[in-house]
């Protein structure tokens, strides 16, 4: 499909590409770079004439050991796992009753309720953190990690809803009206025939919303003091900063491990995750 | 979809009669009625559609609908952390109309937003295009470009902080040995470029978002009207902006508002790379918002600010909306 001359494909295909990919990557390659390198090899000015930046002849797991003896990294990483693990099952449980009955059922409020769940999915976290901090210290959740498992799925439960419910209706109803004829009752028809052929939406789903509440941070800063109940993302920022000093290359180990199990999860399920991507904005 | 009221009223009979052959016999099935009463509101239409509906209701109205009344009611009164507070009128929003770096939090805002959502929209079509072309390693490349956006945003922010530190920077180096600068670029430390090094990340992590999501809709236009076109004499410039372009349009928007308005909203970026500094001078409304309303623990205050970004984002939900609605309904 590349036609044209030679030159003209590098001018216009290969040398943009290059460039995109390389600067995409490149702040990857520097976390890399810097959670092996010595901190005797970390701390020289750019103009020294020794500043080797790309590559390091002295490799260390220093960095790596401190973030597992001298912090609470490892709890870290649990609880992120813990959290975005439950509320993810609870965002999509909800999801696919919701995406059901907006998509399939007939009922007079169903287009307001689907406006309104549409809404909610833009709204943004950081209009309402400070309420909600407030509502969570009311329930007596602050400092658990209730408080996040039950406020993230307020943006992936939206977010499922409007998936699921456009995967829905991508599935014939004639499927579900020969099983009801067969004499399968509505919730039989829902359970065995429709959610079964919606595997693959509901996958995408789940993956999307793992790697959004991975990610998330507001509420997490926010709601959580404790250094014990933290997630990676908060604990990362604000344990590994002493006062005005930056532990470089603990701060940059613990953003390669804390970035590898979202990375490996999507690398598993990349296509899933870009059906989730397009399908979320698509409706 | 065809009514069928025969089916539920064939089942709603044959639990009638089943709870009456129940009461003729009196003792062997005492609890029939219930699962017959269950069975009924599952089989009818509107009751399982509320049924369905109601833990998702529940949660987003205890955590989202709850939280935004209460939100309003403390930008209207002088609740601080731990005091209640009283109603204050529209004092909060006043003192913040008069503060001078609510008035630079505004500023930045709408300017990092317009921006970055300029290049993000112009990078992330360019690579789109380049990615639908056919080439080798194709689904590698593009897994790989959508990175930045799966990687925790701070974590991510951070490596770029790093590169921007001003006496270890890489980004510095190459510049210099490229010949490009000869002193020390101070990325985050200079109030007037700090603003631009918080845009180049924005830009970063937007642009795959852009890209793969334009991407989609790009493989849903036929490549026979470009060879049409082709034919016609259009070179691949027209051939971009009088095929691609148009058919591309209602992707574009969605896409354009949806990042609008995260982009709007954003936190993490400021948070991480400058903290609002220096001097105030990267505030965005929901930096302030935080430094006001967690920071200091004035919750009045905050909200009020926060709330602030309310009529933009509520006008480009209003407009995102009409325009799905026009799309679906042409």
């Amino acid at each position: 499909m590349i036609e044209g001359a030679r030159w003209q494909r590098w001018l216009y295909f290969y040398c943009p590409l290059s460039v995109f990919v390389l600067g995409l990557l490149f702040p990857f390659y520097w976390m890399l770079v810097t959670t092996f390198r010595p901190d005797g090899e970390l701390y020289r000015p750019w103009n020294r004439a020794n500043y080797t930046p790309f590559w390091t002849t002295n490799p260390t797991l220093e960095h790596i050991y401190y973030l597992f003896r001298e912090t609470l990294f490892s709890t870290w990483l649990w609880n992120t796992m813990f959290i975005a693990i439950v509320s993810t099952l609870i965002s999509v449980f909800c999801g696919l009753l919701a995406g059901y009955a907006l998509a399939r059922l007939r009922f007079r409020l169903a287009g307001g309720l689907g406006t309104s769940i549409f809404v909610t999915y833009l709204v943004p976290p950081t209009l309402l953190f400070i309420p909600l901090a407030d509502v969570i210290r009311t329930f007596r959740l602050a400092d658990t990690p209730w408080a996040l498992i039950l406020t993230y799925p307020t943006f992936l439960i939206p977010f499922c809803t409007w998936l699921l419910m456009g995967y829905f209706k991508t599935i014939p109803k004639e499927l579900e009206e020969c099983a009801r004829i067969d004499g399968a009752s509505r919730i039989q028809a829902m359970l065995k025939i429709i959610f079964p052929i919606a595997t693959p939406g509901i996958l995408s789903a789940g993956i999307f919303a793992f790697t959004l509440s991975w990610n998330e941070f507001i509420y997490a800063l926010v709601f959580i003091n404790t250094p014990h109940q933290k997630t990676v993302p908060v604990g990362v920022v604000s344990e590994l900063i002493r006062g005005d000093v930056f532990f470089w290359g603990p701060l940059m180990a613990g953003a390669l491990l804390g970035s590898i199990p979202v990375a490996m999860i999507y690398s598993f399920f990349v296509e899933h995750y870009v059906a989730g991507l397009t399908g979320s904005v698509k409706g | 979809m065809t009514p069928r009221p025969d089916a539920s009223a064939r089942r709603a009979i044959r639990g009638a009669s089943g709870s009456a052959a129940g009461l003729e016999a009196v003792l062997p099935r005492p609890g029939a009625a219930r699962p017959a009463l269950l069975g009924r509101l599952l089989e009818d239409e509107r009751s399982l559609a509320y049924l369905l509906l109601t833990p998702t209701i529940v949660l987003l109205a205890l955590f989202i609908a709850y939280p935004f009344v209460l939100g309003v009611w403390l930008s209207v009164s002088s609740a601080t952390v731990g005091v209640a507070g009283h109603f204050v009128g529209l004092k909060n929003f006043d003192k913040a109309w008069n503060d001078s770096i609510f008035r630079t939090a505004a500023f930045n805002t709408f300017l990092y937003t317009g921006v970055t959502t300029v290049f993000k929209l112009a990078l992330g079509i360019w690579l789109a295009v380049l990615l639908n072309r056919h080439f080798r390693g194709k689904r590698l490349i593009r897994a790989f470009v959508l990175l930045p956006f799966i990687i925790p945003t701070v974590l991510s922010t951070f490596a770029w902080k790093w590169m921007y530190d001003p006496t270890f920077s890489v980004i510095n180096w190459g510049l210099w040995k490229l010949d490009l600068i000869t002193t020390r670029v101070n990325w985050l430390g200079d109030p007037y470029l700090s603003l631009i090094s918080v845009m180049i990340v924005n830009v970063w992590r937007g642009v795959p978002f852009f890209a793969i999501s334009l991407l989609a809709g790009l493989q849903t236009i036929s490549p026979e009207l470009h060879e049409a076109a082709a034919i016609d004499g259009a070179n691949a410039w027209q051939r971009f902006w009088r095929v691609t372009w148009p058919l591309l349009l209602p992707v574009t928007m969605v896409v354009v508002l949806f990042s609008v308005i995260q982009t709007f909203a954003d936190f993490q970026l400021v948070y991480v790379l400058t903290g609002g500094g220096p001097a105030n001078a990267t505030h965005l409304f929901a930096t302030y918002a935080y430094q006001i309303g967690v920071g200091t623990g004035l919750l009045s205050e905050g909200a009020a600010i926060s709330l602030a970004m309310f009529p933009v984002l509520f006008l480009v939900v209003v407009l995102q909306l009409w325009y799905i609605r026009r799309v679906e309904t042409r």
